[in-house]
């Protein structure tokens, strides 16, 4: 019944002078085909609640497992997917109306459209609809749709018996999230500090937040923030890099290779130990990533919430605090060369 | 075609050889790419100006293609020595009708400046553009609107120059005229007018952003920021000048921070220049950390809003329809492009004032 679907190239081994190198592949190269794989049933009765006929496809076979479905949708998942598309739909309609209900002009402008929250003569008070009233309302929807869909991570692991450091992960996600359009724009007093919902805009508003409040990179729960996020990307590369390079040794099958170490592991820890000394174990590199990743957003919202609040210049509390040193050296391009020289006509 | 001991010798010794020849080729290719660049040259090179201390990167830089390009305007400027008048002369006041400004010329000064005015902005149109078809004698009717505006545009060309010397001549001297914006145009290149609201359905901050016009530099930033600051005399303000203030109601928010962003693009495209030519981006208010080109540009802003809130805006009653704004019939105005037009200085710092000393002031000429 179980069938492997494998690029034929690879199967072509009759030649022995040709060595195809199996484990050199963008996408994954083995797909599993059989009875579509329904998972377990439990107390919980999850399967009940399962929606939808599991189909196959070679194409998200390459990126993973090639079986689509059943999905859990749940109580969690219907109130998340219905209060998001109502998010997404005031947040179009918006930009459709300020185009006057042109398509060409809405697809021309789209980069540039926003649904913007209130201006800061309205505080915290409900604007009217054409002046943030919809941003407030779609803001609501999407803390709801944000809100269940975390509740639905947290209740499906519960199920599952599992840890719930999936739920709590995307909590730190969320914390930002709040920060950024709840906590923040409440301490402040004014909706006005939120962010715009569009894809230029909110870029615009980065920048103004950081310049308005004296440049955020001297703010020290930015850097943090910088710090693991950069962080996080490293170690995704040495972690991925290591496991794929193992896989020809079955690196990649994860779970054998925690209770009966195999070689691959071991080749593993060698090369990173014999590399710098240390060697993460399989179980503390995705430590190392879960906290990487989850303080990457957890320091900082803590930066976001302290500016404008705590502090509102942080290049000059830079100053105070002794980290940003001033240059010797003159300004004006007088100091070092003419305008004429440089346009070609100096005498 | 290939001898046989060779394709036999291929078939026992069956190798992949794409692997390889990819490799090469990706290794040559790149290798011979940067001998290229090496000993021919960088195609696209540059040129920089720096700024600032070192350690600040504050630099302009510049394709040295566009540097070796003068601009080409600077052709259209002409030579053209006054006469100097030995005081015995007849003046323009007493010889010609209706002569409000420029009357204590001399005629042969007078008729020279007018002749200019005509290259300057209507070559095509002539004397007829502000003075009409009629013979000479009828050159004092003030009939067309034309000739009202040009009278009011040499007392603002004679104001910038005395009074705003600080910012015109702040490099070496090099003055105005009415050539510095229209280059031979009877309406200048890069004049503006209000766009707002730009967006329908909407109301407040919401209507003046998000749209990709000129006037935000086609950004999403806000389309009002010229409106705001060099008409309406709103503060430019972003920062607060300590670490910890209290916020009080009144200080610059997200929203004028956006604004002045907007207003600053403009500056910027204007010159054909980038942030650090006055500032220090890592503290942009910081005015111990700013080039003398910060306090001209500051010089500047005042003189903007002085030409459109004195001379331009005025004239909204002059103008025939035609010349008026699209959404809200406003007098058509000025900002630093309308001079500049993308050049650090307007025509490249060439000395426009040199043969007109009776633009140079509203007093009366000084001839050297």
């Amino acid at each position: 019944m179980v069938e492997l679907v494998v690029r034929t190239s690879n199967l072509a081994k009759s030649n022995r002078y040709v060595i195809m190198i199996e484990y050199q592949n963008i996408f994954t190269q083995v797909q599993v085909r059989g009875p579509a794989e329904m998972g377990m049933d439990n107390e919980n009765n999850m399967s009940s609640e399962r929606a939808g006929n599991p189909r196959f496809s070679n194409l998200i076979g390459w990126l993973g497992n090639a079986q689509l479905g059943p999905v859990y949708l749940g109580w969690t998942g219907v109130i998340s997917l219905a209060t998001g598309l109502l998010w997404f739909n005031i947040v179009g309609l918006n930009m459709l109306a300020q185009v006057g209900w042109s398509i060409p002009e809405f697809i021309r402008q789209f980069f540039w459209l926003a649904l913007e929250p209130p201006g800061p003569e309205w505080g915290l008070r409900m604007p009217p609809l054409n002046d943030g009233g919809w941003y407030i309302i779609a803001s609501f929807f999407l803390l709801v749709s944000v809100s269940t869909w975390w509740l639905r991570t947290y209740l499906l692991a519960q199920q599952h018996k599992m840890g719930k450091h999936v739920a709590w992960a995307f909590a730190a996600a969320i914390w930002l999230f709040l920060v950024l359009g709840l906590f923040r724009p409440f301490l402040m007093g004014s909706w006005s500090e939120a962010v715009p919902y569009g894809i230029f805009p909110h870029l615009d508003w980065t920048t103004a937040y950081s310049i308005r409040y004296g440049n955020l990179y001297y703010n020290p729960f930015h850097a943090l923030s910088i710090v693991f996020l950069y962080g996080s990307v490293l170690l995704f590369a040495m972690h991925g890099g290591t496991i794929l390079a193992t896989t020809r040794f079955g690196g990649d099958r994860e779970l054998e290779q925690i209770y009966d170490r195999g070689t691959a592991s071991e080749r593993a820890a060698l090369f990173w130990r014999w590399t710098m000394g240390f060697n993460a174990t399989m179980e503390g590199i995705h430590r190392w990533a879960w906290w990487f990743a989850v303080l990457c957003p957890i320091t900082g919202g803590i930066g976001i919430l302290l500016t404008g609040t705590v502090v509102d210049n942080w290049f000059i509390w830079a100053q105070e605090h002794h980290f940003a040193p001033m240059y010797d050296g003159s300004y004006g391009y007088e100091n070092f060369g003419s305008y004429e020289a440089f346009i070609g006509k100096e005498d | 075609m290939l001898p046989k001991w060779f394709n036999l010798w291929n078939r026992e010794n069956p190798t992949n050889v794409f692997g390889p020849a990819i490799l090469v080729g990706v290794l040559g290719g790149a290798v011979s790419l940067a001998i290229l660049i090496v000993v021919l040259g960088q195609p696209y090179a540059t040129d920089s100006l720096q700024t600032g201390p070192r350690g600040t990167g504050m630099s302009v830089t510049e394709f040295e293609s566009d540097l070796n390009t003068p601009d080409p305007d600077i052709a259209l400027l002409m030579e053209d020595e006054p006469y100097k008048p030995d005081g015995s002369e007849d003046l323009a006041k007493d010889i010609y009708k209706n002569v409000q400004v420029l009357g204590n010329l001399t005629e042969d000064n007078f008729n020279r400046l007018m002749a200019a005015m005509t290259n300057w902005v209507s070559p095509e149109q002539g004397c007829a553009y502000c003075h009409g078809e009629g013979d000479l004698e009828t050159y004092g009717e003030d009939n067309l609107y034309t000739k009202v505006v040009a009278r009011k545009m040499i007392q603002m060309t004679q104001n910038i120059n005395e009074n705003w010397d600080g910012h015109v001549n702040a490099n070496k001297q090099v003055g105005v005229t009415c050539m510095t914006c229209h280059r031979g145009q009877n309406v200048p290149s890069e004049i503006w007018f209000d766009i707002t609201p730009v967006n329908e359905a909407t109301a407040g901050w919401s209507a003046i952003q998000n749209r990709v016009t000129p006037l935000s530099q086609y950004t999403s930033l806000p389309s009002d920021a010229l409106q705001a600051y060099l008409v309406d005399y709103e503060t430019i303000g972003v920062h607060d000048l300590e670490s910890r203030v209290a916020n009080e109601p009144g200080d610059p928010l997200i929203q004028q921070a956006e604004r002045t962003y907007s207003l600053m693009n403009y500056f910027s495209n204007s010159l054909g220049k980038n942030c650090v030519l006055c500032h220090n981006s890592r503290a942009f208010y910081d005015t111990e950390q700013v080039t003398p080109q910060w306090g001209t540009a500051s010089l500047g802003i005042g003189m903007v809003q002085e030409m459109n809130n004195d001379y331009l805006i005025p004239l909204g009653d002059v103008y025939p329809e035609s010349r008026l704004g699209p959404k809200h019939g406003d007098a058509p105005k000025a900002a630093c492009k309308t001079c500049h037009k993308g050049y650090q200085q307007p025509l490249q710092g060439a000395n426009v004032i040199q043969y007109w000393p009776e633009l140079a002031t509203t007093g009366d000429p000084v001839y050297e």
